[in-house]
C-alpha cells in the first residue's frame, strides 16, 4: 500500500490546497477588516460649515465644529498682526514651508484675509485641543509670549498664525482647513471650490 | 447517598477526566514548601479576573455603548440602579487593583528568577496576559465617555498615527472614523466586553498549563524536582490542596479587606483610580487643563514624553514606550546569572534591580505631573536607568559575584 504512494503528487496537492485555502481565508477576512474602516455615514459627515463673522469681535476667538473637530476663527487686531512678524527666529517653520495649509493661505499671516485666521484647533502632536491665550507676557507662559495657543497635554506652543515654536513636542504648524468667503461677513469652512456657494 | 455520589463520579470519569484533572492541577500538584507572601499574587490575579468578569457582566446589563447615552447610562447605574454604584465601584477599583496585583506578581518573578529556564514560556504567556490587560483597561476607560475617556483615547490612538507611512490610515482603522466618535466607542465596547476577555481567559489557562508542566519556582530558585522520594514526589514539595488553597485563602481575606476599604471609603482614590475630569461628559471641542493617563500607564507615558521629537516626528518616543513595555519578553535570555533567586545574587544585580524599581516608580509619578523642563529632565535620566537594567543585564549578571545556591530549599 505505502509503496504505491506518489509523494510528489501528494506534496503538490497539499501545497495547492493550502494555497487555495489561504486565498479563500484572506478573501473571507477582507470584509471583516473593511468593516472597521469609516462607514459611508462617517465619510459623509464632513459637510461644510457656514460661519457668521460679524459675531467675532476684534481680539477674540470663536470655535466651531467641523468634521467633529474644533475649527478656530480668530479676529486678529492690527497689533496682533504686527507682533506676528517679530519672532520668526523662535519658530520651527516661520515661512510655513511644510504643506499644512492650502496654497492660498501660504503667506506670512497664513490666511486669505489677514484679520481672520481660520485654523484647525487640533495639536499636531497627539491631537489635544490647545488653549487660547491671547494675553501678552502672562506669568505662566513667560515674558516673550505674544499671544497664541498653549497645549495643556504636552506643553506645545503656537503663535497667532498657528505656527509652532521650536523646542516643543509638536512637530509642525497647525493645519489650515480648506475655506472661502461667501461674502464680507460669511465664511464657509470645508469647501474652497471656485464658483457659488456649496 | 455517598455511594451514589461515588457512582456518579465514576460515571463522569469514564466520560470526562474530572478526577485526574483535579489531581493533576490541585490535590496532587506539588508546589515547593517554602512559598512566602509574594506567592499570593498569582491566585489573587485569578480572583480579580473573576471579579472583573462578573461585575462587568452585570454592568453591561445597564450600560449603553452609544456616544449620546453612554455617560448618562453610567450615571443611571450610579444613581438609579439598585446597588449599581457598588457594581461600578467594584469594577473600577478592580481595574486598578488588577494592575497592583499583576505588577507585584511580575516583580516576584523578577526577584526569584522565575522566568529562567525551564519557565520561559510561563513568563512569555504571562507577558501576553499583561499586554492584553493593558488593552482591556485602555478600551474600558473609553466607555464612561467622560473627558478623560475621550482625550485619553484621542492621545493614545494618535500615537499610532506617528508610525511612518501607514500611520494616519492605521489610526483611522482603529477609530473607524476620522475622530474618536460613536463608532470608536461602540467597537471598543465589543472588544472590551467580548473579544479580549474571551482570549484572556484562554491565555490564563495556557499560563497555568505551562506552569503545571514545569512546576513552580520558589524563593530559593532551586528545582524541587531534583530530589524525589520513592514514589516520585518531590521531597520539598507539598500538594497545592489543601496546603496552598488554605494559605492563599489568607491572602484573599487580606486582599478583600483592602479592596472593600477602597470601594467603600475611597472609590476614586483621590483621583488616581477615577480621575476627576472623567465626571465631566466628553467634549471633543475642549481638552481639559491637565490630562494624564490612569496611574498604571504613567511609567510608560513618562518615557514617551521624555523622548524629544526627532526629524519632525514623535515616532521615536512611541518606539521607546513600546520597547519599554515589551522588553520584559526578553528577560529569560538577557539574564546570564548563575543563580536564579535574589537571595544568592551578588551586589551588582541587587543594585540594578533596586535602581529599576526606583525608575519605574519615579517615572510613574512623573507621568502624572505636568511636563515642566525639570520634570522632563528627571524623566530622561530615569528612562536611561530603566533601559540600563535590561540592556546591560547580559554583562552585569555574568560578572556579578553570586553566593552558592543550596541543594534543597531552605525554610
Amino acid at each position: 500500500m505505502t509503496d504505491n504512494v506518489d509523494h510528489n503528487k501528494r506534496r503538490l496537492l497539499l501545497a495547492a490546497t493550502t494555497a487555495a485555502g489561504g486565498v479563500a481565508a484572506a478573501g473571507a477576512g477582507a470584509p471583516f477588516v473593511l468593516s472597521l474602516m469609516p462607514s459611508e455615514r462617517a465619510k459623509a459627515a464632513g459637510a461644510p460649515v457656514e460661519v457668521d463673522l460679524s459675531a467675532v469681535a476684534p481680539g477674540t476667538m470663536i470655535s466651531v465644529e467641523w468634521q467633529g473637530k474644533p475649527v478656530w476663527i480668530v479676529h486678529r487686531t492690527p497689533e496682533m498682526l504686527e507682533l506676528l512678524t517679530k519672532h520668526d527666529d523662535d519658530l520651527a517653520d516661520p515661512a510655513s514651508d511644510v504643506p499644512q495649509q492650502p496654497e492660498y493661505s501660504h503667506n506670512p499671516s497664513r490666511s486669505i484675509r489677514p484679520e481672520f485666521l481660520v485654523v484647525l484647533g487640533v495639536c499636531t502632536h497627539l491631537g489635544c485641543s490647545p488653549t487660547f491665550r491671547p494675553e501678552i507676557s502672562p506669568a505662566d507662559l513667560g515674558a516673550n509670549w505674544a499671544g497664541g495657543w498653549f497645549c495643556p497635554c504636552h506643553g506645545s506652543r503656537f503663535d497667532l498664525a498657528g505656527r509652532v515654536f521650536k523646542g516643543v513636542p509638536a512637530p509642525t504648524n497647525l493645519i489650515i482647513p480648506p475655506h472661502k468667503y461667501l461674502s464680507e461677513t460669511t465664511l464657509l469652512i470645508g469647501d474652497d471650490s471656485k464658483g457659488g456657494a456649496a | 447517598m455517598k455511594k451514589q455520589l461515588t457512582k456518579l463520579l465514576g460515571w463522569i470519569d469514564a466520560r470526562f477526566p474530572l478526577t485526574s484533572l483535579w489531581k493533576e492541577h490541585v490535590s496532587e500538584y506539588y508546589a515547593p514548601k517554602n512559598f512566602n507572601f509574594w506567592y499570593f499574587f498569582g491566585s489573587l490575579a485569578l480572583m480579580v479576573l473573576v471579579i472583573q468578569i462578573v461585575s462587568g457582566i452585570f454592568l453591561t446589563m445597564n450600560y449603553k455603548p452609544d456616544a449620546l447615552f453612554a455617560f448618562a447610562s453610567v450615571e443611571y447605574i450610579m444613581r438609579d440602579v439598585q446597588w449599581g454604584w457598588l457594581l461600578r465601584y467594584i469594577h473600577s477599583t478592580g481595574a486598578s487593583m488588577f494592575f497592583v496585583v499583576i505588577y507585584l506578581h511580575m516583580f516576584r518573578g523578577m526577584m526569584y528568577g522565575s522566568y529562567r529556564k525551564p519557565r520561559e514560556l510561563v513568563w512569555i504567556i504571562g507577558m501576553v496576559i499583561y499586554l492584553m490587560l493593558m488593552g482591556e483597561a485602555f478600551m474600558g476607560y473609553l466607555l464612561p465617555w467622560g473627558q478623560m475617556s475621550f482625550w485619553g483615547a484621542q492621545v493614545i490612538v494618535n500615537l499610532f498615527s506617528s508610525v511612518p507611512f501607514i500611520g494616519s490610515d492605521l489610526s483611522v482603522l482603529i477609530r473607524g472614523d476620522f475622530v474618536v466618535s460613536d463608532t470608536t466607542l461602540n467597537r471598543f465596547f465589543a472588544l472590551h466586553v467580548v473579544a479580549i476577555p474571551l482570549i484572556l481567559v484562554l491565555v490564563v489557562v495556557a499560563h497555568l498549563i505551562a506552569l503545571h508542566e514545569v512546576g513552580s519556582n520558589n524563593p530559593d530558585g532551586v528545582e524541587i524536582k531534583k530530589h524525589k522520594d520513592a514514589n516520585g514526589k518531590p521531597l520539598d514539595g507539598i500538594p497545592f490542596h489543601p496546603y496552598y488553597t488554605v494559605k492563599d485563602g489568607v491572602g484573599v481575606v487580606g486582599f478583600l479587606i483592602v479592596f472593600c476599604a477602597i470601594i467603600f471609603f475611597a472609590p476614586d482614590m483621590g483621583g488616581y483610580f477615577l480621575e476627576y475630569n472623567n465626571f465631566v461628559p466628553a467634549n471633543p471641542m475642549k481638552t481639559p487643563e491637565h490630562i494624564a493617563p490612569v496611574w498604571y500607564f504613567t511609567p510608560y507615558y513618562a518615557i514617551l514624553r521624555a523622548v524629544p521629537p526627532m526629524f519632525g516626528s514623535q515616532f521615536p518616543g512611541v518606539v521607546a514606550m513600546g520597547v519599554a513595555t515589551v522588553i520584559f519578553f526578553a528577560l529569560p535570555w538577557l539574564d546570564r546569572g548563575k543563580v536564579k533567586s535574589i537571595r544568592y545574587r551578588g551586589p551588582i544585580y541587587k543594585a540594578f534591580l533596586a535602581s529599576f524599581v526606583i525608575s519605574f516608580v519615579g517615572l510613574g509619578y512623573l507621568g502624572l505631573m505636568p511636563a515642566t523642563p525639570t520634570y522632563t529632565l528627571i524623566s530622561q535620566v530615569l528612562s536611561v536607568v530603566y533601559f540600563a537594567f535590561f540592556f546591560l543585564m547580559p554583562w552585569y549578571t555574568k560578572i556579578d559575584k553570586c553566593k552558592p545556591e543550596p541543594d534543597r530549599v531552605t525554610c
